[in-house]
């Protein structure tokens, strides 16, 4: 089954078009990742399918119709996006910026509930930050703040959460801290959908992987059974090998470099 | 208090308040520093009436309210002074809520209605009216008013593409201005002495002017600018994460984006139809505001609006006060007193933060 699917959708900026009659589903429950090289069209997807933008045609379909139907906030009561840039206004603190994620939620004349305070105490527990409430969300390091807005998405207390790059500039320490709170956010039910740079992590932590090149889906499906050499060739034309993960039997992509002789 | 309470739970310093369907949050020292403002500016005000060639007494004034006090009094305190200072409290508020906007809109702690070219656009406007031969203070008022809104919506129009960046409009706005003031200048050149110095004299801007019938319109206009603001405060904090996020967030981003620059030159143009361009008060009151009540995110209109109306009216009394019989333009010192105020917030900031780097 599928809550959130695209159908035929074809979507760009001005003239320019990214995504070209596009089919998908995302898998309810799953940790769907996708990859593929710079500039096809990842974050656009992750942008149509939160209605951020417009298709030029066909369409996202959420809960069984087409998302242009449904109200803005009742959107943003089903599908989180975390967007692959986002500002942090200065001097703001963590607790703050976790509360403005019950937006969707709130009325000018509700204000703030003691609904709204669960969640947001609750998102803060999730991802572990609640002893950092009072800090400045500028002085934390570059996981801590990931997981403050991973926080904020989850006080928006969406059934489908979209995730765009959220382990880009982070270290390996850092990368694993923010991918085992996103493969626990899915193992809590809830559909999430990551884009991720780093091949490996993403065989590593998908449950459904998502290869895309040039705007189109080249391969979808378990990693273990979709990742291949030839896969890994057609999607970011680089020759490699790929191995099981001695541990854990993953899938484990080696890339080898094109010049002859180079390491 | 009943309905009123800090809870347990909640971070530090943070106060819940709740009464029937009714609750918000905000942080005490925010509160605490808005209320302790808002009666320094009432303070102000009332001891603005006594102020002036005409000595009031504090017993004549509390005949006024009485009913009991002479005609003199009345026509001093009720006609020429409360005018005045009336206009000063509401362009006050009127102006830091613009700026906040702005700089909100723009998320550049120099923002302000200035980049929209509202200010440029509306001395045109007057420049305009003179040469069409009309000088009255209805005129002049107009004229600003056609001038500063064409201009402002030709910024908006030239900035936007798919939508509208703070930067654009920063830039769009900044060349349309230097042309105007181009045009400008060269009109103070070229016309005779005496229009010429009917122009700069209304480009000083000064409160001197006002009755209450401009006060008047200036409130009404004002008060619908605040029963829209609470909606304009929370969206604004949702569009200074970022376009993406606050759509994300259900936030219908374009359509807020041209409410909050309508509410930011409207609130402008009710000021500067009445009293001229009075500068320096929209960029100053939204960031000494958010020092004050410590809330280093964001903006915060109320914050804005009460330092703007203190900033304002303070700016007033010295341009009446400060030189016996000589009044100033309110313009001129809200430049010295702003700007100042500003450069010695940043250089004890800059200051701090080195010692601590
Ligand atoms: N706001 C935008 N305006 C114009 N072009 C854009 C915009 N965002 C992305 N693009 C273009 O669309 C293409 C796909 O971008 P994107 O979906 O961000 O790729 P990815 O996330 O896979 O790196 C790129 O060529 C990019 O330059
Ligand atoms: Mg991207």
């Amino acid at each position: 089954m599928s809550r959130l699917s695209a159908e035929g959708l074809t979507a760009g900026y001005d003239d320019r078009t990214v995504l070209s009659g596009l089919d998908l589903q995302i898998p309810d429950g799953e940790l769907t990742v996708i990859v593929g090289p710079n500039a096809c069209g990842k974050s656009t997807l992750l942008r149509s399918m939160a209605r951020l933008l417009q298709p030029a045609s066909g369409r996202i379909v959420l809960d069984g119709q087409d998302i242009r139907r449904w109200p803005t906030k009742e959107v943003a009561r089903r599908v989180g996006l975390l967007p692959q840039s986002s500002v942090a206004p200065e001097g703001i603190t963590v607790a703050d910026l976790v509360a403005r994620g019950r937006y969707p939620h709130q009325s000018l004349l509700s204000g703030w509930s003691t609904e709204d305070e669960r969640a947001v105490n609750e998102a803060m527990t999730a991802t572990d930050i609640t002893s950092l409430a009072a800090r400045h969300v500028d002085e934390l390091s570059g996981g801590q703040r990931q997981r403050v807005w991973i926080a904020m998405v989850l006080a928006q207390q969406t059934p489908l959460i979209l995730l765009d790059e959220p382990t880009t500039f982070l270290d390996i320490a850092h990368q694993l801290e923010v991918l085992d709170l996103v493969a626990a956010l899915r193992s809590e039910g809830r559909t999430v959908v990551a884009v991720l740079h780093e091949i490996n992590m993403a065989a590593r932590y998908a449950t459904h992987l998502i290869a895309m090149r040039s705007g189109a889906v080249v391969a979808q499906g378990p990693p273990a059974d979709i990742l291949t050499e030839g896969l890994v060739h057609e999607v970011f034309g680089v020759r490699a090998r790929i191995i099981p993960d001695p541990d854990t039997g993953h899938p484990v992509v080696l890339p080898r470099s094109p010049t002859p002789g180079a390491p | 208090m009943r309905g009123l309470q800090a809870r347990a739970g909640t971070p530090k310093g943070t106060l819940t308040i709740r009464r029937g369907r009714f609750s918000a949050r905000t942080s005490v020292r925010s509160v605490t520093t808005i209320a302790v403002i808002s009666a320094g500016v009432v303070a102000l005000m009332v001891w603005a009436t006594t102020l002036g060639s005409y000595a009031i007494s504090p017993a004549e004034l509390w005949g006024l309210v009485e009913g009991t006090a002479p005609q003199r009094v009345h026509t001093v305190v009720v006609e020429w002074r409360l005018p005045r200072i009336v206009a000063a409290v509401v362009f006050g508020i009127a102006l830091g809520i613009s700026g906040a906007v702005f700089q909100s809109l723009t998320r550049n702690p120099l923002g302000s209605p200035d980049i929209i070219g509202f200010a440029s656009g509306a001395y045109t406007g007057v420049v305009v009216t003179l040469l069409l031969g009309a000088t009255g203070y209805a005129a002049r008022g107009a004229g600003a008013l056609i001038g500063g809104l064409l201009t402002a919506l030709a910024v908006y129009l030239l900035a936007f593409r798919r939508g509208i960046q703070g930067f654009r409009l920063i830039i769009i706005g900044i060349a349309l201005s230097a042309f105007l003031d181009g045009i400008n200048t060269w009109f103070t050149a070229k016309v005779d002495v005496d229009l010429a110095l009917h122009a700069a004299v209304w480009g000083a801007g000064s409160l001197g002017a006002v009755n209450w019938t401009s006060v008047g319109i200036g409130s009404a206009v004002l008060a619908v600018l605040l029963v829209a603001a609470p909606e304009a405060q929370r969206r604004m904090r949702r569009l200074e994460l970022g376009d993406d996020a606050a759509a994300a967030l259900g936030v219908p981003v374009e359509p807020t984006k041209l409410a909050l620059i309508l509410i930011g030159v409207a609130a402008t143009a009710l000021v500067t139809a009445a009293a001229g361009p009075i500068a320096f008060i929209a960029l100053a009151a939204p960031q000494i505001a958010r020092r004050l009540t410590g809330q280093g995110a964001s903006v915060d209109l109320a914050g804005s609006a009460a330092v703007g109306a203190a900033l304002l009216l303070g700016a007033d009394l010295i341009a009446l006060h400060a030189v016996p019989g000589v009044p100033l333009p309110t313009g001129a010192v809200t430049i010295c007193i702003g700007g100042g105020y500003l450069v010695w917030l940043l250089v004890r900031e800059s200051r701090r933060e080195r010692s601590t780097a």
